[in-house]
């Protein structure tokens, strides 16, 4: 369904870098052609998963909300209860793996909401590798507990404050780490974007996400979902939860790309709704930016979704209509994130509550016999000081 | 076929090395780049390189990303740049290699940008994060118009690639002297001499050398094997400071390079 011919994903993809990275993406290339088959790789990874991860995670049926929605029965994926909070960990502990293999002692990597910095900065504890991770400094400012938690970590944190200061700003650096220092140095690219090989790296990663997802579902219900929703910044969470499911065609997929302040406003982050199709950070995608091409701000309440860009693996999705892409603004996410804390007792990170707010909405609509799963991408704990200011209160 | 290869030929034909510079168009304000320009050309550099600034410069240094920055809050945008080199080309001697991310020429539209660049006296494109692989997009509407498309080729490219970049290359060769972003830089490896052989060896294309080069002594050095060189973060720096002898000097150390 999605070739992967050349790193592209129907006309979506390729490899849009400077030469110097060229040879480093091709041996990446290989190194994981190799350890995708590799059965002590995979072995490893799976111990890792399993007793340092804390996988698998559950599949949690959300009673409380799905009386609440009054419609299809909803299951939470509950990525948030991994080791670290969110599903980013899937994926750091990955590649820090495959780094290892090719030989490469230091890491470097880039972050937004600090979730994929603080688990390239445990992988990296873990397997002992030198870890230094650029983040914008805006982003340094909204999560200054993530910081705190990599600088713990013994990760070198550096605070990106060029641009707008955010998540693409953080990229830029991280690839310019890489070309400066490409001979010792792995990139741990946190998102399904980037350069091939990266979009299919860490969709493999994290298709661990889909797959439980699959079985679980079909042990409790002995039915496919009719429908699963997950947020997208990126995408990794998403494509991993979707990937398996891509060839079930009765299986309806949601991604929900932040609205920020409203799309109108043009605030916002919805790459795939509200952007066109250009090239940035490796890959033709589809892109906020202006008439002359250049790249324009992402807004969302959530660190983790304020990316200009969406991951070419989903562009592809949208074309070819295989998956429904909508969006949730700053306001109704913070109700979604209210309306899970009522409902099951569980706060979910910010991104995580774009998914919660879409699918509580989409579930009204279905029938009771209906099964929709939300991929609950991260836990909130990190939000709060977020949290609290946008409803008023003055924790921050 | 290629005016570009021709105009550099040409330099080192009379036994000079070939001097392009690289200036970021707006840096100061877009009515600085005819002036730039045309005092450039009459220093006897061999091409001018035109720099488009853009929002993710991820293959720059420090000096030129903040020329980049001041030129985009100008409002530049490649539009203005090809209206303003149009508006003087045909007082330019030198063909002009425009340096741009891909990005911006998609967005203008990938024939028309080849049009009207053509008319603003632009002869090569250098498009930084765009490598040979993917190419295809542009190329046929370059070619169409008469505009060379370089290639980079860098220290860690494999032998194999480096055969290919430098067999496709179109007008020149730009070799990337260090591994990173552009900006200026204090030593260099020794290696660099057989490594620029070795490139020289697949082609009669020009080979030029770039990144890092910032004086009068690297210019020298690097010429003694190669065809000349590009120097990008040290003009850029001059002309903020309107060091015009800084410049001059530049351009004369490719001179008396070859003289020696």
């Amino acid at each position: 369904m999605t070739s992967e011919v050349k790193g592209r994903f129907g006309r979506f993809g390729g490899q849009f870098v400077p030469e110097t990275l060229m040879t480093a993406l091709q041996e990446l290339d290989e190194a994981y052609d190799k350890v995708k088959n590799d059965e002590t790789f995979q072995e490893e990874l799976r111990y890792y998963l399993k007793n340092y991860v804390g996988r698998e995670t559950p599949l949690y049926f959300a009673e409380r909300l799905t009386k609440e929605c009054d419609g299809a029965k909803i299951y939470l994926k509950r990525e948030d209860l991994n080791h670290t909070g969110a599903h980013k960990i899937n994926n750091a502990l990955g590649q820090a793996l495959l780094a290892k293999r090719m030989g490469k002692k230091k890491i470097v990597a880039e972050t937004g909401a600090g979730q994929h910095g603080v688990a390239t900065a445990t992988a990296c504890a873990l397997l002992n590798l030198e870890c230094i991770v650029y983040m914008g400094a805006e982003d340094v400012k909204r999560q200054a507990l993530n910081v705190f938690r990599m600088e713990l970590l013994g990760t070198k944190v550096v605070a990106v404050d060029k641009g707008s200061a955010t998540l693409k700003d953080a990229v830029n650096e991280a690839l310019r780490h890489w070309v400066t220092n490409i001979e010792d140095t792995h990139y741990i690219l946190g998102s399904a974007m980037g350069p091939h090989p990266f979009p299919t790296i860490v969709r493999d990663f994290q298709r661990v996400i889909g797959d439980e997802t699959r079985a679980q579902i079909l042990e409790i219900e002995n039915h496919l979902p009719d429908a699963v929703v997950a947020c997208i910044g990126g995408g990794s969470n998403s494509i991993g939860m979707f990937y398996p499911f891509v060839e079930d065609k009765e299986v309806a997929l949601y991604g929900v790309e932040a609205a920020g302040k409203g799309i109108e406003t043009g605030k916002h982050a919805a790459a795939i709704y509200g952007g066109q199709t250009g090239v940035l950070h490796g890959a033709f995608m589809y892109l906020l930016q202006d008439e002359n091409g250049f790249v324009q701000e992402a807004h969302s309440i959530s660190a983790g979704l304020d990316y200009p860009g969406v991951g070419p693996e989903h562009c592809h999705l949208h074309e070819i209509g295989r998956a429904t892409y909508g969006n949730v603004t700053d306001e109704e996410a913070l109700e979604g994130l209210k309306l899970l804390c009522r409902t099951e007792g569980i706060l979910p990170a910010l991104e995580s509550a774009h998914a919660v707010y879409f699918a509580a909405n989409l579930a009204k609509t279905m029938s009771p016999n209906d099964i929709l799963v939300i991929c609950l991408s991260g836990r909130g704990d990190k939000d709060v000081h977020t949290i609290s200011e946008a409803l008023g209160g003055n924790l921050g | 076929m290629s005016q570009l290869k021709d105009a550099i030929l040409s330099v080192t034909a009379r036994g000079d090395k070939a001097f392009i510079p690289y200036i970021m168009a707006g840096d100061g304000g877009l009515e600085k780049l005819k002036p730039t320009i045309l005092k450039l050309q009459q220093l006897g550099v061999a091409a001018i390189e035109v720099g488009i600034p853009f929002t993710d410069p991820v293959a720059d240094g420090p000096t030129i990303e903040r020329a980049g920055e001041r030129a985009l809050a100008n409002g530049t945008t490649l539009r203005k740049v090809v209206e303003t080199l149009t508006s003087f080309a045909d007082e330019l001697t030198v063909p002009l290699v425009a340096m741009t991310y891909l990005n911006p020429i998609l967005a203008y539209g990938v024939e028309q940008f080849a049009a009207d660049a053509k008319g603003a006296g632009i002869r090569g494109l250098i498009i930084p994060d765009m490598p040979l692989e993917e190419s295809e997009t542009v190329q046929p509407a370059l070619s169409d118009a008469g505009i060379s498309l370089v290639q980079l080729v860098s220290l860690t490219s494999t032998p194999e690639r480096m055969e290919r970049l430098t067999k496709a290359s179109e007008g020149f060769i730009y070799a990337v002297t260090v591994n990173g972003i552009t900006g200026a830089r204090s030593s260099f490896a020794n290696e660099l001499e057989e490594h620029f052989k070795r490139i020289q060896s697949y082609t009669d294309t020009p080979v030029l050398a770039g990144f890092g080069i910032s004086t009068p002594h690297h210019v020298t050095d690097f010429s003694s094997f190669c065809s000349g060189v590009v120097v990008g973060s040290k003009i850029v720096d001059s002309l903020v400071n309107e060091d015009w002898a800084a410049i001059e000097e530049l351009v004369s150390a490719s001179k008396v390079a070859a003289v020696k």
